[in-house]
């Protein structure tokens, strides 16, 4: 299967006062037409900077130092700004946390939903009205003509969600990248979006880049996970494999960290603090605070097939 | 986290001292530096003015009467024959002096005000606010005006009249500022222990509040001596005998319909580099003391 | 919505209160005795005391306080004694000058400082936003009395083209008739052209100075809140949607700039209503301005508190009418 989506060995830099970030190193993803994959990873892992990455979202003071994005038989890095624009929000979509915010507070959301049909779907202005209001009524808003007419400030923030997410599926993208969609939401809610993104991306064929730290929505969703710690790719594997067997010690410890109810275990959390990126370890990133580290750790660890779809970035994990 | 956020050394900004920190802020920049260089001319050339300058800034000579910037009077002499630089830098003594006397007295009064305010809450908040926001109802100018001529031209009613004008600055932002601290984790603390109420204000709280109101006072100086220079021009601040850069200006001002143009625009150069250099350090202070405050 | 307009309305009756309270203060600490200068320099102790009775001198401060109140209301802001009339009638005479020079000088402003902001924030370091921060840092620390002399000097003395200070109209032109107290748009509607050139000639620089000296502080703000919107999460989510630059800064930040800016024209009225003073005085301009420094010049205590007092409600009008059009405007308060 070819993957719609392919990262190779991204790498990304911020310039500050302080010093080069290195924020991302290297990193590697793929995700398959109509898949769901998981990006997962602490706080500061450099998940969102490589989503932004794929949509060539960043600005100076980041810079993209190295890498290949493949969409759909193209490199994303070497299009013209202007080929990008045009992958934006008709090719790969994007949702972010914080829906209330990321919905433009003067104008009606409908009307925000409409000019992206009219830009990007090719529909007719007259068109594109009716369009929006059966986008809303897709995603689970009740009385959608009304709503369209409304301002996010009106709407709750589930609703504004669903909001988001029509917007982005509205345009019928290949690809829908989710950054955190659920923070800030009620649990409840946060359940009834995630439901949303699965069927609507089901109905519509779309796949979906699901970025987020909570290992218990990737169970829920995901077909394929993919592991990142202080920027690095670690991991990646079908979602089942890596509950059930997971290879990289920096997976096995997230798992091992996660509280259980059905079972009575002291909490693990892991040892150490994520390294600086200003001035990070060579090579293998988590090995600072790994117990199988060895001297072949501190130089460059690829990804390395060690099963079917199972990849892991470590040289103490056995396997081919 | 914020998607363009990185982590930075060890979770944080190393723990710099804030005057090292200033210092390279200010070095950094050329302007600032200048601009403190100004600063730094300014003050002393006022404090030893009677010392350094060669000529007497009363004492008229008519030969030499409107005489063009020359090797002898560097910014020319005015229609007594005074010589305008030595006027111009005893000029600067009132303004400074002025301005941090008016300073000194709005930050102190509306720290207070504002503290007491914003700590205490209820009713006395809400008179204290209304007695703000009376003030500020006016545009401040127009305020000064109006004080200075009820009270009158000499120095010390000047600067009651701009100090007025200028306490709702202090007193908003050290209000603000209390209003923030003051359920923060020390102030509870020191509430435990059983601190008097006077004492969590003024010796807990109110040093924490101290940078914004550095940054605001610094840029509130080059304020001062606007509305000092200003008030003086039409006549309602300083007079003579007494020289400010505003009266300066205004004797100045006659001249231009013949010509002599030095009369006017030296002592105005001196309060718009002064008043920059207030502005262009205020700024670096801001940068270092208070980031949240950028770009306002 | 109406919650809100209700609440704005409510607030100023406070706060014009407040600003009678401070004028009435200040003119009673006024040096000198009012009665012994409305008396006059001939009157004998006995007839400045009748004054002092007539004029309720000896009563309680608080109802001085009533009784001046109830004079505001009935229009009576005192008299001058340099003209001989009402105040409130000089400055009913003088305010068109005033309001023309400050139309004006606002027009220059919003249309120079507004899109240099704008541009300066979102071209960032290039050469416009220099030159908007050299406007902004420079333009705030150049005392206006200053610019204005400086500009008379350049543009009058050196270089010609500016006429001489002496008012609104060149010598020699007739007055176009009464309409609307501004020159301009009276000349204009009574087509005499050779007025409305003469008077937009004599407009020109003051209207400039003074609008420079505004224009300084709003680009500041301006490409703040500029740059802020720029930063703000649905602009970010609005370039991931792929939409063209076009629509992105100058429809949605724009437009969400626009709406906080609208409350720095309170801000800026403020300005420009203390510059007003300075540069009328500079250009010898017959406007409430000069009136009340000339009054002050001739130790005539009256105009110069009405003229404050005057200041003090229209701004508070103006503040007003700032939040009710934003309120408007804002949909977030519109709808509830």
């Amino acid at each position: 299967m070819t993957p719609l989506l392919a990262l190779e060995d991204l790498t990304v830099h911020f310039d500050t006062e302080d010093g080069v970030v290195q924020a991302v190193d290297g990193a590697a993803l793929a995700v398959g037409p109509g898949e769901v994959v998981g990006l997962v990873g602490e706080s500061g892992s450099g998940k969102s900077v490589t989503a932004l990455a794929i949509l060539r979202l960043l600005r100076p003071p980041a810079r993209v130092v190295s890498g290949r994005i493949r969409f759909d038989g193209r490199d994303l890095l070497a299009l013209s700004e202007e080929e990008m624009r045009s992958v934006r929000g008709a090719q790969i979509s994007m949702v972010f946390q914080s829906p209330r915010t990321s919905l433009n507070p003067v104008l009606p959301v409908g009307r925000q939903i409409e000019r992206l049909l009219v830009r990007h779907g090719g529909a007719a202005p007259g068109q594109a009205k009716a369009r929006a209001v059966a986008m809303l009524r897709e995603a689970g808003i009740a009385e959608p003509e009304r709503r369209a007419g409304q301002y996010a400030h009106q709407l709750s923030g589930g609703m504004c969600q669903r909001v988001m997410v029509a917007m982005a599926l509205a345009t019928n993208p290949r690809l829908l990248i989710a950054d955190e969609p659920t923070t800030g939401l009620d649990v409840s809610i946060a359940a009834q979006i995630l439901e949303l993104l699965r069927d609507l991306g089901r109905r519509t064929g779309a796949a979906i880049l699901l970025i987020t730290h909570d290992l218990g929505v990737v169970a829920r969703l995901c077909d394929r996970v993919v592991v990142m710690h202080a920027g690095q790719t670690v991991e990646w594997a079908p979602v089942r494999r890596l509950f059930h067997a997971p290879a990289h010690p920096y997976t096995r410890a997230l798992i091992r960290s996660i509280p259980r109810v059905d079972r009575e275990i002291a909490m693990e959390p892991i040892p150490g603090a994520v390294p600086s990126l200003l001035a990070p370890p060579h090579g293998c990133r988590f090995a600072p605070r790994c117990d199988l580290v060895r001297a072949e750790c501190t130089a460059h660890i690829p990804l390395r097939e060690i099963e079917a779809e199972h990849r892991v970035a470590c040289v103490a994990v056995e396997g081919r | 986290m914020s998607t363009l956020a990185y982590v930075s050394a060890d979770g944080g900004p190393a723990r710099r001292s804030a005057a090292v920190l200033l210092w390279r802020r200010l070095s950094r920049n050329a302007m600032s530096l200048a601009a403190l260089a100004v600063l730094v001319v300014v003050a002393l050339t006022a404090v030893g003015a009677p010392v350094i300058m060669p000529y007497d800034p009363d004492e008229p000579d008519a030969e030499h009467a409107l005489e063009a910037p020359s090797g002898r009077h560097w910014l020319g002499t005015d229609l007594y024959g005074r010589d305008q630089l030595t006027r111009i830098v005893h000029a600067g003594r009132v303004d400074l002096l002025v301005a941090l006397a008016a300073t000194a007295i709005a930050l102190s009064i509306g720290s207070v005000l504002g503290a007491v305010s914003g700590y205490r809450g209820g009713w006395i908040d809400q008179l204290l606010m209304r007695v703000i926001d009376t003030i500020q109802a006016f545009p401040s100018f127009i305020l000064a005006m109006g004080i200075a001529a009820a009270l009158g031209n000499s120095v010390t009613n000047i600067v009651i009249a701009i100090a007025i004008t200028h306490v709702p600055i202090y007193g908003r932002l050290i209000r603000g500022e209390m209003l923030r601290i003051r359920e923060m984790e020390y102030a509870e603390a020191a509430r435990t222990v059983g601190n008097p109420r006077r004492r969590i204000i003024f010796h807990h709280l109110l040093p924490n509040c101290l940078p914004p109101v550095i940054v605001q006072a610094t840029l509130a100086m080059g304020f001062a001596i606007l509305t000092v220079a200003a008030l003086s021009y039409i006549g309602l601040g300083i007079r003579p005998p007494t020289s400010e850069w505003g009266a300066m200006t205004a004797e100045g001002a006659g001249y231009i319909v013949s010509g002599e143009w030095w009369v006017f625009l030296f002592p105005g150069t001196a309060i718009m580099a002064t008043v920059l250099s207030f502005n262009l350090v205020g700024d670096a202070l801001r940068d270092v003391l208070d980031p949240r405050m950028k770009g306002v | 919505m109406l919650g809100y307009i209700g609440r704005r309305v409510l607030l100023v009756i406070p706060t014009l209160l407040g600003v009678t309270i401070v004028t009435f203060v200040l003119t009673y600490v006024l040096p000198g005795n009012p009665a012994l200068v409305k008396a006059g320099p001939l009157a004998t102790p006995q007839h400045i005391a009748e004054m002092e009775r007539r004029m309720g001198l000896d009563q309680p401060m608080a109802v001085q306080y009533w009784r001046y109140l109830r004079g505001l209301f009935r229009g009576d802001l005192g008299e001058s004694h340099t003209t001989g009339r009402p105040v409130l009638e000089d400055l009913i005479q003088r305010v068109p000058a005033t309001l023309e020079l400050t139309l004006a000088a606002l027009l220059v402003a919003l249309a120079a400082g507004i899109p240099l902001g704008v541009v300066a924030a979102v071209r960032r370091d290039g050469w416009l936003d220099h030159v908007s921060r050299l406007v902004g840092v420079g333009g705030v620390a150049m005392p206006t009395f200053w610019t204005g002399l400086l500009s008379l000097y350049v543009f009058f003395y050196a270089l010609g083209v500016a006429p001489p200070p002496l008012g609104r109209l060149g010598a020699g032109i007739t007055p176009p008739p009464r309409v609307t107290g501004l020159l301009t748009v009276d000349a204009l509607v009574a087509m005499h052209w050779r007025a409305l050139a003469s008077a937009l000639h004599q407009l020109v620089l003051p209207a400039l100075v003074l609008g420079f000296s505004v224009m300084a502080p709003l680009t500041r703000m301006v490409r703040a809140t500029m740059l802020e919107v720029l930063e703000s999460d649905y602009i970010k989510a609005a370039w991931a949607a792929g939409l063209p630059r076009r629509t992105v800064v100058y429809g949605d930040a724009l437009r969400n700039c626009m709406i906080p800016v609208i409350t720095l024209i309170g801000v800026v009225f403020g300005f420009l209503m203390a510059g007003n003073v300075v540069v009328e005085s500079v250009f010898a301009w017959p406007g409430i301005g000069n009136y009340a420094i000339a009054a002050m010049m001739s130790k005539d205590s009256g105009p110069i508190q009405s003229f404050v007092l005057f200041v003090g409600v229209v701004y508070v009008f103006i503040n007003l009418a700032v939040d009710l059009v934003y309120g408007l405007v804002d949909p977030r308060i519109r709808l509830r």
